[in-house]
């Protein structure tokens, strides 16, 4: 067969059921058998920025892996956002591209770009195929490295020449990879250490990133988070993991964290982080970072222990081994006898969590505000419903705004911060769970970044939800130079509001999808009750809010978290001067 | 910040040097040396890089190496504990009147005379870096007219090898 029909039989043997991606030049021999596979649905996209994002929201949404295809050279330029924000994400996904043929590679030709170089930094590994024999192995080794150890994206990029030329095909191949061994289990001395110090310190926190959803650990967490008593915070990258609703958990921690998490970080006399990574957008100025805590720091990836902070107790391991172990530890440590008083430090940061609650106050111009809309989409959509925002303030109230009490029912960009993910990536993640409902909560910026795949959903039936956040500016920014650059609004007026250009209702029907408008909170219950309702064509809903909504709490960049602010000009007050 | 070097045991496969290098420049590290060549294994190369960096650092990007799906294994090696040698290639001024001096600089330094021109002599040596720039700063009154130095290269002292139980597992995966 050809090269490009053991590409083909590859994916189906490899389970993939579908492949969003744009055909051109190079990679067109791919397209003929994969025209006639039965197995493998292939989205037609506009734009292989969103064949990317939509790869990585299907993977969030699913926890399988990705795929998207692109041709040669700006095919897959167009690729390298999406492979950047995969990478800083750890999301497996697997990108195809095709290359000149390899007669012609490093000769300047037609759509040539070495994309296997400009992909070095930002996957986990790739290949430059050379021969059709290696495809099945060469793909059965993507899939693998995307998807195991810490998961990411790889690339692979084939030569026009390698899919055209006949070989044979025989699966399953022989993976060669002597060098990739991720550690799953933990070292069991590491783990009885750090029971030892959950069960005896006074002021522990379980500090819970993206890898806790990527290990599927919530049930463990859930468990062990309830047997020790110990207040939990999910990061941006794990909202879900731990549920909003649970009486142990403080929300999100970092730079738009609640104030009783930001705080429980700073006091904690032990932070055991649960694949997170300590990102600066949580530990705020490094050096004054929890200053008294001691470090167990599990993670799958053993480059990042101490990567950013020294940890006390380094464990190597996948989430869900290092969590089902701690349970067991800790249980022996309190059938010995050992367990410390947490009653002090609940005191404290439930009279916090009262004290601080997070909000919002009614813009004193009687505009909408964006936060009601958002926490109405949550409260009417339900925690059975996935959540997909974009980047910027609109991110921020739907991470802190809908309650998210099952995993993976909350994707974002949150390392990479890449406006214009959010329709793609719903779009992915309606196609992995189409039974499910997928709000897209977006920007006006950002939705005009990438909203040219809603005519991919159009016509592809995938009926995602799309809550456009329009106050008329690239929010956050205006944010920023509001409270940073003297409120002079340099290039941030999006002129969404003052022209009303483009006209989302028109844009989402031009798009074929069904576009609504509302611009007051009397019309926010019922705009998206008929949102909700529409099951069979996307929906746009222009939600015109007020522009001077700002996201509080905020430590400001490269500030300490003590320096927090509940509000404009406004600190907490704590109990303890030291603070 | 100190000297160290790292015995990188790789894939021997294209790109692979690439690999290795970009994670130095991406990481903030600058190579000061590099040397690479097959080892007794034509499938397994061996990178000798020599790094000026604090040990936290180190850490990190030796952590960030092993990431690497085509890195085999990673092994620093000590100063006392190895020999490390680089190869020196110069061309020197040696006309009638000096060339005598100039063979006594190289039976000294135990180096050799690769090539003889009427007014020049290219000198071969290996060594440590130190014995080089003896030998360079020894040179130098003549007029060096070009000079080329190869990264350099190191192995452990006594019987054991470090490349035995990579192989192995290579084997067996």
């Amino acid at each position: 067969m050809s090269g490009a029909s053991a590409l083909v039989r590859s994916l189906e043997a490899l389970g993939v059921d579908v492949v969003f991606g744009i055909p051109g030049g190079a990679i067109l021999p791919a397209y003929d058998p994969l025209f006639d596979s039965e197995k493998v649905r292939h989205i037609l996209v506009r734009h292989e920025q969103g064949a990317g994002h939509a790869a990585t929201g299907y993977a969030q949404a699913t926890g399988r892996v990705g795929v998207c295809i692109a041709t040669s050279g700006p095919g897959a330029t167009n690729l390298v956002t999406p492979i950047a924000d995969a990478y800083m994400d750890s999301v497996g996904i697997v990108a195809i591209t095709g290359q000149v043929p390899s007669g012609a590679i490093g000769s300047d030709a037609f759509q040539e770009a070495d994309i296997q170089g400009i992909t070095l930094p930002i996957t986990k590994h790739n290949y430059l195929v050379k021969s059709g024999a290696e495809l099945p192995r060469v793909l059965a080794e993507a899939f693998h490295l995307a998807a195991t150890g810490r998961p990411g994206p790889v690339l692979v990029d084939i030569p026009k020449d390698v899919l055209q030329a006949q070989t044979a095909f025989s699966w399953p191949p022989t993976l060669d990879l002597p060098g990739y061994h991720p550690t799953l289990h933990p070292h069991g001395k590491q783990i009885r250490e750090a029971a030892k110090l959950i069960v005896s310190a006074r002021r522990p926190v379980f500090y819970v990133g993206g890898g806790v959803l990527k290990a599927g650990a919530s049930v463990g967490l859930r468990k062990l988070a309830e047997l020790t008593g110990v207040p939990v915070l999910t990061t941006l990258m794990a909202r879900g993991a731990f549920p909003d609703s649970h009486p142990q958990h403080l929300g999100m921690p970092g730079m738009h964290g609640t104030v009783a998490a930001v705080y429980a970080l700073q006091r904690a006399d032990l932070i055991v982080a649960l694949g997170a990574r300590f990102d600066d957008r949580v530990t705020g100025k490094l050096d004054s970072f929890a200053p008294n805590a001691a470090i167990v720091h599990a993670d799958i990836d053993p480059a990042e222990i101490g990567k950013n902070r020294a940890a006390d107790v380094p464990i190597v391991g996948d989430a869900r081994f290092v969590i089902e172990e701690l349970v067991t530890a800790v249980a022996g440590e309190h059938a010995a006898g050992h367990r410390a008083d947490l009653t002090e430090w609940w005191r404290t940061l439930n009279e916090l969590l009262d004290r601080y609650p997070l909000g919002w106050e009614e813009p004193p111009d009687g505009t909408l505000a964006p936060q009601y809309v958002i926490k109405r989409i949550g409260e009417i959509a339900g925690p059975s419903a996935l959540y997909v925002a974009g980047v910027g303030q609109h991110q921020m109230w739907a991470s802190q705004f809908v309650s998210y009490e099952n995993p993976c029912t909350w994707l974002n960009s949150g390392g990479l911060g890449t406006m214009g993910y959010a329709v793609p990536a719903a779009m992915g993640a309606k196609v992995g769970q189409p039974d499910k409902t997928v709000w897209a909560i977006d920007g006006d910026g950002c939705f005009q970044m990438t909203n040219q795949e809603l005519a991919t959903c159009a016509l592809e039936n995938i009926p995602i939800k799309v809550a456009v956040i329009n106050n008329g500016n690239l929010g956050m920014v205006r944010q920023w130079q509001t409270l940073f650059y003297n409120e002079r609004y340099s290039n941030t007026d999006l002129g969404t509001h003052k022209h009303r250009v483009p006209d989302f209702v028109k844009l989402a029907e031009a798009l074929g999808c069904i576009g609504l408008r509302c611009e007051n909170a009397g019309d926010v219950d019922k705009t998206i009750e008929a949102a909700m309702a529409i099951d069979d064509a996307p929906v746009v809903v222009d939600f015109v809010v007020g522009k001077d909504a700002m996201v509080w709490p905020m430590v400001a960049a490269g500030t300490s978290n003590d320096e927090i602010m509940f509000a404009r000009g406004m600190r907490p007050a704590f109990e303890e001067d030291e603070l | 910040m100190s000297r160290h070097t790292l015995s990188v045991l790789v894939e021997n496969k294209p790109g692979v040097l690439a690999r290795v290098a970009q994670l130095f420049s991406r990481r903030g590290f600058n190579i000061d040396s590099l040397a690479v060549g097959e080892t007794e294994h034509p499938e397994v190369s061996r990178i000798t890089i020599v790094v000026n960096a604090d040990q936290s650092p180190l850490e990190q990007v030796t952590k960030q190496l092993n990431k690497l799906v085509n890195v085999l294994k990673i092994v620093e090696l000590e100063a006392g504990t190895s020999v490390q040698r680089e190869l020196l290639l110069v061309k020197v001024r040696a006309d009638r009147a000096a060339r005598s001096q100039v063979l006594e600089t190289v039976s000294l330094f135990r180096a050799r005379v690769v090539d003889v021109a009427p007014d020049t002599l290219t000198i071969e040596a290996t060594g440590t870096a130190d014995k080089l720039d003896a030998l360079l700063r020894d040179l130098e009154p003549y007029g060096i007219k070009e000079m080329v130095q190869s990264g350099m290269v190191a192995i452990g002292r006594g019987s054991r090898s470090i490349t035995g139980p990579v192989l192995r597992t290579a084997a067996a995966a």
